[in-house]
């Protein structure tokens, strides 16, 4: 390692098996020891530590605190739906489960801070007490005293304790309108594509080289790379294909040194891993099942493949009906759906830049009058309007299949969007004979 | 033996015995001996005060300033003045009450019971209204002591929040209390809103004495040198004279160099109060260690680097390829339809355009791998939803604004490493 770490009060050994445990972070490592300070120094009452998305700054911290033997609580955020369950465990970290019983059954922060200084005065901070809050985003959705107050933790309960944020997005999103104690700002910049290549070759495979590995990584960030640069995710990418990898060089077609070749079988592969696993299409294990099977990666029927539905036949009609309300224009309407619509002059229907819009807007809202309407015209049979065919309307609401805007009159001239994708309805008209594409505007 | 140790401490143990008095000075806020400014505040203060303890005068004032202003260390200071009188000491009680911890009435009514030391006469004893329950207080008070009534002095941290309260029922007695009743009393707010008394309620703005303590630094640039002088030296009665000589001799050094004084400048026109001031010399005064015991002119350029990083810059410089990509349709649909909230399906049509007229190192992405990385960009907030109705429309109809000015995606662009060069060109050019 190159940078030496030295910090005065903490074990030296015990520091160098830390920096090794904790590769391409070392100045990130040192600098957040220097503004910890020793142990019995005081530290700045809170921390705010941003960084993307599995660049180590949970781990960096938590090895910290657990390597140095810090006295520190570490809360996530998604866990903690009330306060009260904040506080708890924070107490039961720092004094024992006895304290935390203390609490009443619904604890507000006043409570909280009472008992903290009740604590505290008990057995006085020897060491720095650290609160680590993960995924601190979410505190914003909580109380709203609750992060103000917890930034300035160290003046309201007196006692030398530090909080420390952790999260993914940026501190001006988190600030209160009022203003409160500012944290001082840390930031965990990405692995470089040279440091992952270092991290992720850490778990090599036992009975290949090294290098082999090295270049299997380096294989896989060229196909990855420009899309995800999340370690977690290529590492967990790396695991599942790495036997496909190792294929040729099991059957023996391939050496080891023959880099091309072996590029050239995994790079398909990892392509089609893109569009399946990485999406989640396809789980981990039906992935790894069917490399072993040697199938075909495409055969497998994946997630989104998985949309048709089964509907009753009015129900497909007025789905089509909805779809065509929501992406014509009210206005072309009569010469879409009337028999005898006069003239209608094809220069003023076919304005350029009107072109395909509708289907970059999305969906406009549309009157259940004109649903009827359309579902009137499109259905060749007649149909009564009885109570089935509007409980099939609700039905397709509560399905998320049609969407209800406004909810302000539920009984007079509700309003509907239609929430379901190009794909989908024409494969629901396929099912019914009927050719949406010629009765949609966009597509004139 | 111990004594001559003492007088020469090891460079170690110096560094760190100095890193340890600036460091409860910088985070801890320890009250200095004197406030520095606030000369006319201090006193007007303290005479309140002191009016209050001594004579049983009834008195209400709100300290308003800007954050980190030093309100809470001029009252601070007020108090410990004020307690160090020997007829104060054992006759005034305080309270302190904070607008963060006591939101509502009722937990900052038990909060003063348990202040007061009161919990045991209250007990069980269930009142009608909360007016009743503080003046059951306020008279147990009266007959704790023989002699007269004991004075009370109530700190409301936060004034604000207080205001927010159903009814204002505190504020509401608690002046009420210090215009009528004979128990003297002394209700201290401190806020940082300078409206604070349009909050008020018309009743409970007519019990207030509208007396105000502004606190707004009138510092120049050459007195805040001062205080970065007076901050970072170590005070006489340091143990090591020889290193807290040479300490002070190299922060006197540092104050009259001309990259320090530029730094502390920006500093300064950027915001005068002391919190900002902390944490840049905390975050200088942590580099120092061993190997340099003293304060450096390089640390302070770091500690000034390091507040100073826009924090944006940094997340964007995280970002991969793909995502920076739809950031830059983004910018040019934000361009073309002037500010106009769009949704993906625009989004992912401005980035079609691009791959198949110009891009020749990008390969084409399935749209769902497109979505995935829009939906980190969500995520990140670099992107926000236009209105929260999350589950009504479809993912790629939603309407999302960025949230990113012009500038920091061009300056962005320019420091991402390795950016392709046919999409730094599609960023440049105007349209699309």
């Amino acid at each position: 390692m190159s940078v030496t770490l030295q910090c005065p009060g903490y074990p030296e050994d015990t520091l160098r098996s830390l920096a090794d445990r904790l590769p391409c972070r070392e100045t990130q490592l040192k600098s957040l020891l220097s503004l910890m300070g020793q142990p019995d120094q005081y530290s700045y009452p809170s921390f705010f530590i941003y960084g993307h998305r599995a660049t180590g700054k949970s781990h960096v911290v938590l090895s910290i605190m657990k390597d140095l033997e810090l006295p520190h609580a570490s809360v996530d955020c998604v866990e903690c739906v009330s306060s009260g369950l904040l506080f708890h465990q924070v107490l039961s970290a720092f004094f024992g489960p006895d304290a935390a019983a203390l609490l009443p059954r619904c604890p507000s922060l006043s409570d909280f801070v009472r008992l903290y200084k009740q604590m505290s005065s008990n057995s006085p901070a020897t060491q720095t007490r650290y609160i680590i809050l993960d995924r601190a985003e979410r505190m914003r959705d909580m109380d709203f005293s609750l992060l103000p107050a917890l930034l300035r933790l160290q003046e309201l309960v007196n006692d030398n304790v530090t909080v420390i944020l952790l999260s993914e997005i940026v501190w001006e999103k988190f600030r209160p309108n009022t203003g409160c104690f500012e944290p001082l700002l840390f930031h965990f910049p990405d692995y470089s594509k040279v440091e992952l290549v270092q991290i992720l070759s850490w778990d090599h495979h036992p009975s290949y080289t090294p290098e082999l590995y090295a270049s299997y990584i380096n294989i896989l960030l060229g196909v990855f790379f420009s899309v995800c640069r999340d370690l977690r995710e290529l590492r967990h990418l790396a695991a599942l294909n790495f036997s496909k990898f190792c294929e040729p060089l099991e059957k023996g077609e391939a050496k080891e040194s023959d880099i091309h070749k072996l590029w050239k079988n995994i790079e398909p592969h990892l392509q089609r891993a893109m569009q399946t696993v990485y999406l989640r299409e396809v789980s981990s294990v039906q992935w790894e099942q069917q490399q072993m099977d040697e199938k075909e990666a495409t055969t497998l029927r994946v997630l989104s493949a998985h949309a048709h539905i089964e509907l009753p036949y009015y129900s497909k009609f007025l789905l089509i009906a909805a779809y065509l309300a929501s992406f014509n224009p009210a206005r072309t309407d009569r010469r879409f759906f009337l028999k005898s619509h006069g003239k209608i002059r094809k220069t003023n229907f076919l304005k350029k830049h009107e072109k395909t819009s509708n289907h970059l807007l999305g969906p406009k809202p549309f009157p259940l009058d004109r649903l009827m309407a359309i579902f009137y015209s499109v259905v060749d049979s007649r149909v009564a309007p009885t109570a089935s065919i509007f409980s099939q309307i609700s039905s397709l609401v509560t399905l998320q299949l049609l969407s209800q805007v406004g909810h302000d009159d539920q009984l007079d001239s509700p309003k509907y969007k239609c929430s379901v994708s190009l794909d989908f309805i024409l494969a629901i008209s396929r099912t019914v004979g009927f050719d949406v594409v010629k009765y949609l505007y966009d597509f004139l | 033996m111990s004594k001559r140790r003492s007088a020469a401490l090891t460079g170690a143990q110096g560094v760190s015995l100095a890193q340890k008095l600036l460091r409860e000075r910088l985070c801890h806020q320890k009250l200095p001996d004197q406030p520095v400014g606030l000369d006319s505040q201090y006193k007007h203060m303290l005479e309140l005060l002191r009016r209050t303890a001594v004579h049983g005068e009834s008195n209400s004032v709100l300290i308003v300033g800007p954050r980190g202003s030093g309100k809470t260390m001029l009252l601070g200071c007020v108090l410990r003045e004020l307690m160090s009188l020997r007829e104060v000491q054992k006759n005034v009680l305080l309270v302190e009450l904070n607008g963060l911890l006591q939101t509502d009435d009722k937990i900052a009514l038990k909060e003063i019971t348990r202040q007061l030391h009161l919990e045991n006469v209250v007990g069980d004893k269930v009142f009608g209204s909360f007016a009743e329950n503080l003046a059951f207080l306020l008279e147990a008070l009266k007959k704790g002591d023989k002699s007269s009534s004991r004075p009370v002095l109530f700190v409301l941290d936060e004034f604000d929040l207080f205001a927010h309260h159903k009814n204002q029922t505190l504020l509401y007695n608690l002046l009420d209390v210090s215009q009528s009743a004979q128990t003297p009393v002394a209700v201290v707010g401190l806020t940082c809103r300078l409206d604070v008394l349009e909050l008020l309620e018309k009743r409970v703005k007519s019990r207030f004495s509208h007396r105000q303590i502004h606190l707004f630094s009138s510092l120049s640039f050459s007195q805040y040198v001062d205080v970065v002088r007076a901050q970072l030296s170590l005070p006489p009665d340091f143990p090591d004279p020889k290193f807290s000589d040479e300490w002070n001799h190299s922060v006197t050094k540092l104050c009259d160099d001309k990259t320090v004084e530029e730094i502390l400048r920006r500093n300064f026109n950027g915001s005068k109060d002391f919190r900002s001031l902390h944490s840049l010399l905390f975050l200088a005064v942590s580099r120092v260690s061993v190997s340099h015991s003293t304060l450096r002119e390089a640390d302070l350029i770091e500690a000034c680097r390091l507040i100073s990083a826009d924090s944006k810059a940094n997340v964007l410089h995280g970002l991969s390829i793909l995502e920076l990509c739809l950031i830059i349709a983004m910018k040019h649909l934000n361009d073309t339809y002037d500010g106009e909230p769009f949704n993906f399906q625009m989004v992912h049509n401005e980035f079609k355009k691009f791959i198949q007229r110009k891009s020749h190192s990008i390969h084409k992405f399935e749209k769902p791998v497109v979505m995935k990385a829009f939906e980190h960009l969500l995520q990140l907030e670099l992107v926000r939803p236009v209105d929260s109705g999350v589950c009504k429309v479809q993912r790629e109809y939603q309407l999302m604004r960025l949230m990113l000015e012009h500038g920091q995606v061009m300056e962005a662009l320019q420091k991402y490493p390795q950016c392709p060069t046919d999409v730094k060109q599609w960023a440049l050019s105007a349209f699309g």
